[in-house]
């Protein structure tokens, strides 16, 4: 049976003048990985600074790996793993060191803490680095090296702020490729983010969170579903067609057609999306209209936010 | 996979105080790694020390008069104690930045969110950097006696001498760790600097108070950096200033007080500092 290993209920916190969580309520099984998707400022890191003991709140309740947050801090934080914004290694201690250090502080004796860093130099595949400074390191390297420093205990959550932000492509597949392993290992995991593909990849369940409040959990598919069904979509190779191409769209779909001037395309929602196409197909056929494009499309969680929270929001530094 | 250590639990006070002594020990460990993995940077500091010295002791060194007997006369014995109190003095700022560094970098974060003694940090920083004072005094009193400083004290007094300097950075240490959980980042700290630096030279660290206008005096008087140079002038057997306001009739007493009365301030201003990094 599932468990829950993260709860949070009505988490209010107030910083000087801004209000930063608002009655915020997440809550994680074990083994799951839950994102937290918001824009910039909406209450992501003020959430997991407080889930991590590292921020008070001042109302609600939260609790993680079975203990008060506020009460039994100390507990909890035998039982977590944190990997911030920024990449909390020493660049002047080797990999190893790095570890090492960690270790200790994790109260290893120094034999453990060098067997366990040499396990987690292989695990992460760092092994051929595990020598040298992280400031040698890309990016992806000392992400990983940050994510090895967080599971010295095998924490029961692991936490990230936005893993991969700054992180060039092949950086963040690295990233996401070693924050499934772990998954798949089953540690509970939590981590924010603002990449929608980044959600869409790594996450069990998403938190839409925005002006400190939970607007939306879903599955990633359910909050796709949430936008409705798929669509079927025409793109004219020359706009003076986008006329016939609409009436064509207009009757497959039963009406409900839209033109986007801007990228010369039909759309419209279908029900039975196979036939629709092959009807739609036929039809572009029978009159001989050129396309650059005809096919179905998934509503994308980039719409499915942004539908979630209305308009892009502007404000800057995420607390 | 391989399975994971477990967390040692901590049952009894006795095996919490072992654990903490651990923390700081880690903690210290890492710094001597800092130390000897940037040498240039340990050099620099001391550059800064050793440029004054040879400014003061044969730039301007050959006009000042502070014993009276004419202008450069025993100006190295007069001098050099006042450079031993100064690098103390500065020493602390470089607290205030490794302070700032490791908070900006997130790796007080890291570690505030691990089930370590969170004092590790502060107080491991404290005694690496005290430590890393003692070797910065061995090197400059190396330098001093090759240019022809020596003490006239006892081996005791010298010691002391010695141990009074150490007083005065330990607790300025706190000072500098305060300051570096103020700042936002490690830019600010620098800025300090500007602060930092009439606080050692308003002293009697180059020249008398007497010298001095009598309001700058009055300050350079009282100054703790002042009390701790004429003290160890005083144990040294080196030229004193003339003045004969109560601090320095009384430098010894002043230069014990002095380091108590700013960690009384300074050490729950940084630990309340800390403690509000979770507000």
């Amino acid at each position: 049976m599932a468990t829950t290993t993260v709860e949070a209920e009505n988490l209010g916190k107030r910083f000087k003048d801004t209000t930063a969580l608002d009655g915020f309520d997440v809550s994680v099984e074990s083994g799951t990985v839950l994102g937290l998707l918001g824009p910039n400022g909406a209450g992501k890191t003020t959430t997991v600074r407080i889930l991590t003991t590292l921020l008070r709140f001042d109302t609600g309740r939260a609790a993680v790996a079975g203990f008060d947050v506020a009460r039994d801090a100390r507990q909890v934080r035998r039982r977590i793993g944190l990997t911030g914004q920024q990449t909390a290694v020493d660049d002047l201690l080797s990999a190893r060191q790095n570890l090492v250090l960690f270790g200790k502080l994790f109260r290893l004796n120094k034999a453990d803490a060098i067997k366990r860093a040499d396990q987690l130099l292989d695990q992460f595949g760092l092994a051929d680095a595990a020598d040298k400074q992280p400031k040698k390191f890309s990016g992806g390297m000392k992400r990983r090296l940050d994510l090895a420093a967080s599971m010295i205990l095998a924490p029961q959550v692991l936490f990230l702020d936005e893993p991969t932000t700054g992180l060039d492509p092949a950086g963040r597949r690295e990233v996401w490729e070693t924050v499934s392993g772990l998954a798949a290992d089953g540690t509970t995991v939590v981590l924010t983010t603002h990449y929608l593909d980044e959600a869409d990849r790594l996450c069990d369940r998403i938190s839409v969170i925005d002006h400190g409040r939970n607007i939306a959990e879903d599955t990633p598919m359910g909050l796709k579903r949430r936008m409705g069904a798929d669509r079927l979509e025409i793109v004219a190779a020359d706009p003076v067609d986008l006329p016939a191409l609409r009436s064509i769209v207009d009757a497959v779909a039963g009406g409900g057609a839209k033109v986007d001037e801007t990228s010369g395309s039909v759309s419209a929602p279908v029900r039975n999306p196979v036939e629709a196409l092959t009807a739609a197909a036929n039809a572009v056929q029978d009159k001989k209209l050129d396309v650059a494009d005809i096919g179905l499309r998934r509503p994308t969680l980039d719409e499915a936010f942004l539908e979630l929270i209305g308009e892009p929001t502007e404000k800057e530094g995420d607390q | 996979m391989t399975t994971a250590p477990t967390l040692t639990p901590e049952e009894s006070i006795g095996s919490r105080i072992r654990w903490t002594l651990h923390d700081y020990r880690a903690i210290v460990g890492q710094e001597f790694v800092h130390m000897y993995r940037q040498p240039a940077n340990f050099l620099w500091a001391l550059g800064f020390p050793i440029v004054m010295v040879l400014l003061f002791v044969y730039v301007f060194g050959s006009a000042m008069d502070v014993t009276g007997q004419g202008a450069g006369v025993d100006y190295v014995a007069f001098a050099m104690p006042g450079m031993f109190a100064m690098t103390m003095a500065f020493g602390f700022m470089n607290t205030a930045f490794a302070v700032a560094d490791a908070k900006e970098k997130g790796f007080v974060d890291r570690v505030r969110s691990m089930p370590m003694a969170s004092s590790a940090v502060v107080v491991g920083r404290n005694i690496a950097d005290t430590i890393h004072a003692a070797v910065d005094l061995l090197v400059l009193f190396i330098i001093a006696v090759l240019i022809g400083w020596s003490s006239e004290g006892t081996v005791l007094e010298t010691v002391g001498a010695f141990a009074l300097l150490l007083w005065l950075r330990f607790a300025l240490i706190w000072v500098g760790v305060w300051i570096g959980l103020l700042v936002k980042n490690v830019e600010q700290a620098g800025n300090l600097f500007a602060l930092a630096f009439p606080f050692g030279m308003v002293s009697s660290v180059f020249t008398p108070p007497e010298l001095m206008p009598d309001w700058l005096g009055t300050i350079a008087v009282w100054n703790p950096v002042s009390a701790t140079a004429t003290a160890i002038r005083e144990l040294f057997g080196n030229p004193l200033p003339i003045g004969d306001a109560w601090p320095e009739q009384h430098a010894l007493l002043a230069a014990i007080v002095w380091p108590v009365v700013i960690t009384a301030i300074f050490l729950p201003l940084g630990v309340r500092r800390f403690r509000n990094l979770g507000r």
